[in-house]
């Protein structure tokens, strides 16, 4: 395809969005605003992670797309189509070939490298969101650092719940600074946010961009008596056995049989091809 | 002795109009102060400005913080003032809707302030709440009920619970009892008055209930026009009132 300007954005575009990038790099956790712009699928659909795939794609990459740690579901292959089709990168499903890899709601479960560029599909960026309504005021308890409120969403977990009910989309505390929203990954991938990779998340719709540069240090938030727990399904994968892999549940028949398996479809075919082989893969 | 609280030519105008003009006094350790005054005189502005709302437009007001003395907070950094609003001050809002988060527990109300200076431990929170919230009369079990399922005057005694739990030194209050009725408004004045003299509060409050400032204040200061136009002991004031209109006021109460 030749009509289209390298991975669809014309130049002038990407270097907006580079130089908003580098400013989230220098300012880890911080929100910094972009002109997004109108992309070929709906808001919602990942608008923000592909702008900032295209900016940061170059010919000599590979690329690979996970939608909730699967590279065969349809927005992972309509994303990975469509940069095959406008920049002609190569594409894999293979976590450890991939230098620019982009995701929505998972983090692979193959360590990252420092090779490697992870693009997060961000939905809502701003963490504060559901607590405090007003854009100018949630930006002033950023820049004042006034992060009790978050607190008090945990707070509200624990006393209706008895637990830390938040499950997916967990706060973190970036270098002791800003308080950011890492995606509507599950708190089990939290840990893995401290990577040798870099970390990108784009957000389309709200424009907005941050980014965490390797080895950033991430805390969960909790309380001291109630810490932060990464949870998964307590099971192993019914299909290569592994237990320590972030687990996806399924119904089986009518009859509400369920089994485990891995989000994370290239962890689990590997697994499998080394001879592992889970509990319902057996019978 | 230094004053807690200093307003020197407190000032505020909306573009021609006058908010308040030229206000000053003292608001000694200890002291309950009441501004009166007909509504559009000036006193919510007054109290504002004095709360670090709205900036005036001139003069100074000055607190005497823990660790520096007298600061003018108008000219304080932000996040300095903010800091005061979370721990030294306490402002109660006339509607209990503007000063409580009605989507969130009573609990959670409660412990927002010791979340906002740092506390992290759940179970520590949760006992200084049940704490809070047995000494402002709301019963322990109604804890993680939400302010909307509350009654007017239980919004209203949780509000001055949330105001409270950091312990702080001054409180300003906006027309705390209004639109309660008066069984409910009796029992509100009896608490806050034993609150105050318990904590050795600084108070000013804000109403045209003059009921409620000659029970509570210890101080008047009547308004009209943006300006104070008498001052005084409360029982001097409205017992001997000198200025024509602080007589029109006092002479205008309803007498049962």
């Amino acid at each position: 395809m030749t009509d289209y300007n390298f991975a669809y954005l014309d130049e002038q575009t990407k270097r907006m969005i580079r130089r908003a990038i580098l400013k989230g790099i220098a300012v880890p956790g911080y929100q910094v605003p972009f002109a997004s712009r109108e992309m070929p699928m709906p808001y919602g659909w990942g608008t923000g992670g592909v702008q900032v795939s295209a900016s940061v794609l170059t010919a000599d990459d590979t690329f690979k797309v996970i939608d909730q740690g699967a590279d065969d579901t349809t927005n992972a292959v309509s994303i990975r189509r469509f940069f095959q089709r406008t920049a002609d990168v190569a594409v894999t499903e293979a976590t450890e070939d991939a230098t620019v890899i982009q995701t929505r709601h998972r983090i692979p479960e193959t360590p990252l490298t420092e090779d490697q560029i992870l693009v997060y599909q961000v939905p809502i960026p701003e963490p504060l969101r559901f607590l405090e309504p007003s854009e100018i005021e949630t930006r002033k308890m950023h820049s004042l650092e006034e992060y009790g409120l978050m607190h008090v969403k945990l707070y509200e977990d624990i006393s209706r719940h008895g637990a830390i009910a938040t499950s997916y989309a967990y706060p973190v505390r970036v270098e002791d600074r800003y308080v950011m929203d890492p995606s509507p990954i599950p708190k089990f991938d939290n840990p893995k946010l401290e990577s040798p990779a870099i970390q990108l998340f784009g957000a389309g719709r709200e424009q907005r961009i941050y980014a965490l540069p390797p080895y950033t240090k991430v805390v969960s938030l909790d309380f001291d008596d109630y810490p932060f727990e990464a949870s998964k399904a307590d099971a192993a994968c019914g299909l290569c056995g592994a237990v320590d892999s972030y687990l996806d549940e399924l119904i089986v028949d009518d009859e509400g049989s369920r089994m485990f398996l891995c989000s994370d479809t290239d962890y689990c075919a590997k697994r499998r091809a080394l001879g592992h082989v889970g509990v319902e893969a057996a019978e | 002795m230094t004053p807690l609280l200093q307003a020197a030519g407190v000032s505020k105008f909306y573009g021609q109009r006058i908010g308040c003009a030229d206000v000053s006094f003292d608001l000694w350790p200890g002291e309950v102060m009441g501004i009166v005054g007909e509504s559009g005189s000036g006193k919510s502005t007054l109290l504002n400005c004095l709360a670090g709302h709205q900036s005036p437009d001139a003069g100074a007001v000055r607190f005497d913080t823990r660790d520096r003395g007298l600061i003018d907070t108008v000219t304080m950094s932000e996040p300095e003032r903010r800091m005061l609003s979370r721990t030294d001050w306490a402002f109660v809002h006339q509607h209990a809707r503007d000063g409580l988060r009605m989507t969130v527990s009573a609990g959670g109300n409660v412990g927002e302030r010791l979340m906002g200076v740092g506390a992290r431990h759940y179970g520590d929170i949760r006992a200084r709440a049940i704490d809070w919230l047995d000494r402002v009369e709301i019963a322990a079990d109604r804890i993680d009920d939400r302010p909307s399922a509350f009654s007017g005057g239980m919004q209203q005694r949780l509000q001055i619970a949330r105001n409270l739990v950091t312990g702080p030194r001054l409180i300003l209050m906006d027309e705390p009892t209004g639109g309660l009725d008066v069984s409910v408004q009796a029992r509100l004045l009896d608490l806050m008055r034993g609150l105050v003299r318990e904590m050795d509060l600084s108070a000013i409050i804000v109403t045209h209930d003059l009921a409620v400032v000659r029970l509570l204040a210890d101080r008047l200061m009547v308004m009209k026009d943006g300006h104070v136009v008498e001052t005084g002991l409360t029982d001097q004031v409205l017992d001997d009132p000198q200025h024509a209109y602080t007589q029109l006021l006092v002479a205008s109460v309803l007498q049962v």
